[in-house]
């Protein structure tokens, strides 16, 4: 399966990002081959929507599940219909998250969190 | 999640009802109070940022803002076709002698003349309206920004501000992130008010501060924030003081305060201080004391939901 | 003519100026247009009665899904991200939604249609004096202010030699700009503090980007310091009005008086202040100004009748 995670930087090394739609990079990995590459996130500098850019952007990479601290209602509901499964950490590294996914200890995202940052038309 | 760290955003409605005194005082407060809170500020206000005319901070850190991007048409390929006026719904796109050009205010970067120009003679560019800074004062670290002129992109600017103030305080540990904000109920005021534990109204009680305390905190119910309301100039109309506690009273938010009609207010700001620092004795700074007492019992409340 | 009411800085008594300016004015041949559409207080002072009301908005995308192929050509146009193709499906996102029509625009299969999304609400009527008042009202939640501000300016045709007052809300943002584009003068409202000053600045650059002839007026004279006198004396900047802090006139507000009624002897003072602004955009470029205020009254976003 290939899963997205939100990280602060291109390695296995970076620290999670909470931000699903403003993150620094997402790494891919494979979870059955442990193949891995990373994208930088063309959502980082949206004026607005950029849960629903992320979304699309890891759906057209082809993931199917994401880890990442918050999904705001817009990127929830993208993902949600992109059939993409999402998890909940707290924080660590990149390689210890993709972890405790493999393991098992990482909780399915089932509502959407509050609008996190900055969710409403760009424009004010 | 986030430590126990708290975010705390004074709030209006009507501007000019004295949010950033009322932050500076608790900024102040809070380092003062022998409860000590440690704190960081961010100054949401971004059209009109004021807080740092109250606290003197230094700037160490100054970074560009880049906002949206704007359409620009290249000139020497235009043939003059005028699609890209015809298709902008921001009455953007000007023709003056047959030369088409976009006026880079009212753009509102959504690229569609790009698409409709038969001959790919638009481009979208990117802009630098802004900057925010990292200072230091002696109320703790302060993010602040200011937006150039005429620029949109306010609501994402204040999240940026914000968003550094936060990361700031669960890297070293401070208590709380006092963030003041902008006037109003729209994009900016979203984006101050998101993911705030807790927010303070400073009414007026004037006819039309009663109507705009009402709009802003409707606005944070709407957004699941709960609200408390102290009243600015409180002796100034005591029918509007009244019309507020009964607002309050029927919806069920706490009155945390009353400041008086004070000239040390204004002769403080005038001083570039904080009211609590220029004049401790006075009638407002008196008020405001017993304001921080009542929030930072709330603040402390909600950390053990 | 059409003359805007703005300030940086919130609470200098914008419409305190702006709702007396409009008495001052021939009552009969003034229209008064509350652009705070976010905190919108001008009715108390001048308390028309609305008999026209019609919900405005932005027109949103709505797919017709047999028509659809999900080749996702919208969504690469789509500069907000408000509208996505994932899995085959398209979902639209209003509250990203800017209305500029370019999905539609460039749907191949001809599968968009545009909907009204109601942002707020505008409203018009008369005052007991006769002047047309109108506002604009952004609902609760909702963040974009500018298309109702745009809606309530080309609301009501304009007609010859009419006067229209704006009260603009404070800042210098977008909402502000969209409020003073396409007036002929700018009056500058602050008040003599720190504050005021600062926000005075910010104002003076964004009319001057406008390029738009201004005046100040210092609210509450006697707070404060001297540092407003001083630099509208350096900016070129006339003040045209003086108004001192006084108690009884900040009462005779909170209670929703307007200034000229409250106290008569200001009505004089308000013409005068007329006077000097039809002088000055008189001996400006009047011209150029005419065809941007023309320009701005054709604007484009329909609103959504519906009168009661």
């Amino acid at each position: 399966m290939k899963l997205a995670i939100s990280a602060d930087g291109p390695q296995l090394e970076a620290q999670l990002d909470a931000r699903f739609g403003r993150c620094a990079y997402f790494i891919f990995v494979d979870t059955e081959t442990h193949a891995w590459e990373a994208s930088p996130n063309p959502a980082i500098d949206a004026r607005g929507g950029a849960g629903t850019q992320a979304a699309q952007f890891i759906a057209n990479q082809g993931a199917q599940a994401v880890i990442s601290g918050h999904f705001g209602p817009n990127a929830f509901e993208a993902l949600d219909a992109a059939g993409i499964k999402m998890y909940a950490a707290a924080a660590g590294r990149v390689e210890s998250v993709v972890e405790e996914f493999s393991s098992g200890r990482l909780k399915k995202v089932t509502v959407p969190g509050a609008s996190g940052h900055h969710g409403g038309r760009g424009r004010h | 999640m986030n430590n126990g760290m708290k975010q705390l955003v004074i709030l209006s409605g009507k501007g000019g009802t004295g949010k950033t005194c009322v932050t500076a005082a608790l900024a102040h407060l809070a380092v003062e109070d022998k409860h000590q809170v440690s704190v960081v500020l961010a100054d949401a206000d971004v059209d009109a940022a004021n807080l740092e005319l109250l606290i003197n901070p230094s700037v160490l850190q100054r970074e560009d803002f880049r906002g949206g991007q704007i359409a620009v048409i290249n000139q020497e390929t235009c043939e003059g076709c005028g699609e890209c006026a015809a298709v902008c719904r921001f009455d953007a796109v000007h023709e003056k002698n047959g030369v088409y050009q976009v006026d880079p205010i009212a753009c509102d970067g959504c690229a569609a003349c790009v698409y409709q120009c038969p001959i790919q003679a638009i481009t979208m560019h990117e802009q630098v309206v802004g900057q925010w800074f990292r200072s230091e004062s002696r109320y703790g670290p302060l993010f602040h920004a200011a937006l150039r002129p005429a620029q949109d992109n306010s609501g994402k600017l204040v999240t940026l501000v914000k968003q550094h103030a936060r990361l700031l305080a669960m890297d070293e540990g401070h208590e709380l992130v006092l963030v003041d904000g902008p006037p109003g109920i729209g994009c900016p005021v979203i984006s101050a008010t998101s993911g705030a534990d807790l927010a303070l109204i400073v009414a007026e009680p004037t006819r039309s501060g009663v109507h705009d305390m009402r709009r802003i905190f409707l606005t944070t119910e709407h957004f699941g924030v709960q609200a408390l309301v102290c009243v600015n100039k409180a002796d100034l109309y005591p029918a509007g003081t009244a019309e507020i506690e009964t607002f309050c009273e029927e919806h069920g938010i706490e009155l945390v305060g009353r400041i008086p009609f004070d000239a040390g207010v204004t002769e403080a700001m005038v001083h570039g201080q904080p009211v609590t620092v220029y004049r401790p004795e006075s009638p407002a700074s008196e008020a405001l004391r017993a304001i921080w007492a009542k929030v930072l019992d709330e603040l402390q409340d909600s950390q053990y939901e | 003519m059409i003359i805007a009411v703005a300030s940086g800085k919130g609470g200098t008594g914008k419409t305190t100026i702006a709702s007396s300016l409009a008495l001052a004015v021939s009552p009969a041949s003034t229209t008064f247009l509350d652009c705070d559409v976010e905190a919108p207080n001008a009715h108390f002072f001048l308390e028309p009665t609305f008999s026209q009301h019609e919900e405005v908005g932005l027109l949103i995308p709505q797919v017709d899904e047999e028509r659809c192929t999900a080749c996702g050509r919208c969504a690469e146009v789509c500069q907000y991200h408000a509208i996505v193709v994932l899995a085959g499906k398209v979902l639209v996102f209003p509250e990203l939604c800017h209305g500029c029509g370019s999905c539609t625009l460039n749907c191949p299969e001809d599968a968009i249609k545009e909907v009204p999304d109601v942002l707020g609400m505008l409203e018009g009527g008369r005052t007991a004096s006769g002047i047309y008042f109108a506002r604009g009202v952004l609902n609760i939640g909702e963040p974009m202010a500018v298309p109702i501000i745009r809606q309530l300016k080309a609301w009501q045709p304009v007609q010859d030699g009419e006067v229209v007052i704006r009260d603009v809300p404070p800042g210098t943002s977008c909402p502000v700009v969209e409020s003073i584009r396409g007036a002929d003068f700018v009056v500058l409202v602050t008040e003599p503090t720190p504050f005021g000053l600062h926000d005075l600045r910010l104002a003076a650059q964004l009319v001057r980007d406008l390029e738009l002839p201004a005046g100040v007026i210092v609210n509450r004279d006697g707070i404060g310091d001297r540092q407003v006198d001083d630099y509208c004396r350096e900016a070129g900047l006339p003040i045209m009005m003086r108004i001192p802090m006084d108690r009884r006139i900040a009462e005779a507000l909170a209670q929703g008086h307007l200034l000229v009624e409250a106290f008569p002897e200001y009505l004089p003072r308000f013409q005068d202040l007329y006077a000097q602004i039809r002088t000055l955009v008189e001996a400006g470029t009047g011209s150029e100004l005419q065809t941007q205020s023309t320009r701005i009254k054709m604007g484009s976003l329909q609103g959504i009748r519906q009168t009661e």
